[in-house]
Parts: structure tokens; C-alpha cells; sequence
């Protein structure tokens, strides 16, 4: 039983057309393609930096999801209310995300500088896996302040 | 926006839903925008534990692995075919969906016995991958992996690696079962008899929300 009533709001028959759930889909399969191009890549040459490298992957993360959301979903061609009353109360994840990860990133920094004991403790080296044939990089020291 | 709705429409003056969708289908909206914060608190939480760490271990040391290739060295392969996986199937249920607008009860089935197919397909992959990394020595509370520096790694990889994926794939399991209700519910004819196919709709607006997570679940374990 419905109890309220939608409004055909017009545009039906493309609506469920087939062609963009396809061409939805050769995007995101691209998208992913494109990642995993790249992370060879960078495993192979170590080219675009890392940060760079997780720079452009959150960025195709981003635009799958808008895909998802958009196409699968079928949000994009909702009213702008339905769009609305989803999208705000998702920004708080902007918030949500920088908070908690400066907050993370600031602990260790601290930590670092003042639990010296913690930090030669992460220093120390793991006995290497069975199959493993080469020894791993040296512990580089890289933040400045715990290196003092 | 791709459509406006007719000129002098007041959304807000009552009698109908100024969402313009029935009520099963806002609360579906709403209950995912709750599980999407449930899913981010929990993405966050590990990007916050891994920024406040001092080493990690390499993605692509751990998730290597591909069924009956031994130990050759592939990362990322395996991943990218679960990936492929479930996209495939949110595009039978899209497929599935657009049937139902056609009231093509037929086509319904069809696509909804693949979608199926491709869920338990993923949690077939996600079976072998556990297996696979339990027999290393990965699993809550033990962490064989090295940090990609070679220093000693805490054991919140493997907490935050299996909890977060196991979570993941309790929400695909739970949306094949809603899909096999939603399967025979249209084998008995009940959306045909009731004119109109928006179940469909609902179940597969849950089952691209476990394809959306699984993007940031790919990208925050197996990328980054």
C-alpha cells in the first residue's frame, strides 16, 4: 500500500534506457583499469611519487563513487530535495576525514618526539618472511622531528 | 540536475512526498546514509591509526596472491578481478531494475539470478583471500606481515584488514539473501501482481551501496 503519491516528473523513457547503465559501467571498469595501470607503474619505475600516486587515486575513487551514486543509484535524476536531503549531511565526512586523520598523523609526531622508547622500538627490524629473498630498505628516519 | 520537475510544483504543501519517492524507498536512502557513516567511522578510524603509526606494511607484499598461480608475484590482480566482480553484477541489478520499469517479469529473473551469481561469485573470492592470508598467519591479533621499511608492524594491519572486509562482506551476504527473497518474490508473481516492481528497486539500491563501499575498501587497503 502506498500511502504517497510520486510524480512523474517527465523523461521516462530515458530514464531506464540501457546505454548510460553500460556506459557507467565502461567507466568505472576504465577507472579501475587505470588504477591498476598505474600502481604497476609505480611498483615497476617508482615514477609518480607516492603521494602523487595516492593523490590521483583518491581523486578516480571520488569519480566511481559519484558514478555509482549518480548512475547506479539513480540520484542524479532525482528531485533536487531527495538530492539535497543525501548530499548535506554527507559533507560532514569532509570534516569527519581531515579531523581524524590530522589527529592521527599529529599523535605520531608527538609521540615520536617524546616516547623515545617507542620510536626505537618501531626501529627494529622483522626476522624476513619464508620465500623472501631480499632484505627491506633501511629504516630511513624520515620525519624531521624525531630525528633530532 | 537532469530533470526539473513541472513548473509551480510545491513539494512541501503536503499530499505527497516532497522527495518525490514512496516512503520504502527515502527510508532505503536514509538507512544507507546511516550505514555509510557506520562504514566511513570505520575507514576513518584505521586512515586515523595508520597516520598516527610509524610503519605500515606494502599492499602490494600482502595481496599478492591469485588462486593456483603458487607464489607468483601479482599484486593487485586478484583485487582488481573482485572489483570487476561486483561492478559486473551492480550493472545486472541496474539491468534488473530497468526491467521492472518495463514490468518484464522475465527479464527480472534473468538478471536478478545474475546478480546473485555475481555476489556469491565475491564472497567465493573473498573466502579463498581469507583463507589464503589465514594460512600465512594474517588474522585478528597476529600480523606476519613486515612493515614496508622492514621494521616490526603492529597487528592493527591485520584488526583493521579483517574486520573491515569481513564487515564488508557480511553486508554483500546479507544483500544476496535480500536478493534470493527478492528473486522468488518475483518468480511467485507477487510484483507483477502488484503492478509494480519498486522491491527491485530497493534491493538493488542496498546492493550498489556494498559495491560503493567496496571502491573505498579497495582504495584505502589495497592502493594507498
Amino acid at each position: 500500500m502506498e500511502h504517497t503519491k510520486t510524480i512523474d516528473t517527465g523523461h521516462h523513457e530515458a530514464h531506464f534506457d540501457t546505454k548510460p547503465i553500460w556506459r557507467t559501467f565502461w567507466i568505472l571498469l576504465g577507472i579501475t583499469l587505470v588504477e591498476l595501470i598505474l600502481a604497476t607503474i609505480h611498483l615497476k619505475t617508482g615514477f609518480p611519487p607516492k603521494l602523487v600516486v595516492n593523490g590521483i587515486y583518491l581523486i578516480l575513487t571520488c569519480a566511481k563513487a559519484f558514478y555509482i551514486i549518480a548512475e547506479f543509484m539513480h540520484l542524479r535524476h532525482e528531485i533536487k530535495n531527495l538530492i539535497m536531503t543525501i548530499a548535506v549531511p554527507a559533507t560532514l565526512f569532509i570534516w569527519f576525514i581531515i579531523s581524524f586523520l590530522w589527529d592521527g598523523g599529529s599523535y605520531k609526531e608527538l609521540r615520536n618526539r617524546y616516547d623515545r622508547h617507542h620510536f626505537e622500538q618501531q626501529q627494529v627490524k622483522a626476522p624476513p618472511m619464508e620465500g623472501e629473498k631480499e632484505e627491506g630498505h633501511e629504516p630511513a628516519a624520515k620525519k624531521p622531528g624525531a630525528a633530532e | 540536475m537532469a530533470q526539473i520537475a513541472p513548473a509551480g510544483t510545491k513539494w512541501w504543501s503536503g499530499g505527497k512526498s516532497p522527495f518525490n519517492v514512496e516512503y520504502g524507498k527515502l527510508m532505503m536512502w536514509y538507512f544507507l546514509m546511516s550505514d555509510a557513516f557506520t562504514f566511513g567511522a570505520f575507514l576513518i578510524s584505521y586512515g586515523s591509526i595508520r597516520f598516527a603509526t610509524n610503519g605500515w606494511p606494502d599492499p602490494n607484499e600482502v595481496f599478492r596472491a591469485f588462486p593456483l598461480m603458487g607464489s607468483t608475484h601479482l599484486p593487485l590482480v586478484f583485487v582488481s578481478l573482485m572489483t570487476f566482480i561486483l561492478i559486473a553484477s551492480s550493472v545486472t541489478m541496474v539491468l534488473a531494475v530497468a526491467a521492472g520499469h518495463n514490468n518484464d517479469q522475465k527479464s527480472v529473473t534473468k538478471y536478478m539470478i545474475l546478480t546473485i551469481i555475481g555476489g556469491l561469485m565475491f564472497l567465493g573470492c573473498q573466502a579463498w583471500e581469507w583463507t589464503h592470508l589465514h594460512g600465512e598467519g594474517a588474522w585478528w591479533g597476529r600480523n606476519p606481515f613486515p612493515n614496508a621499511d622492514g621494521s616490526v608492524a603492529t597487528t592493527n594491519f591485520t584488526n583493521f584488514f579483517f574486520t573491515i572486509t569481513g564487515f564488508h562482506g557480511f553486508h554483500v551476504f546479507s544483500g544476496v539473501i535480500i536478493n534470493i527473497i527478492m528473486l522468488i518474490k518475483n518468480l511467485r508473481g507477487d510484483f507483477a501482481k502488484r503492478g509494480h516492481y519498486l522491491m527491485i528497486e530497493k534491493a538493488g539500491l542496498y546492493w550498489h551501496f556494498v559495491d560503493l563501499v567496496w571502491v573505498f575498501v579497495f582504495t584505502c587497503f589495497y592502493l594507498l
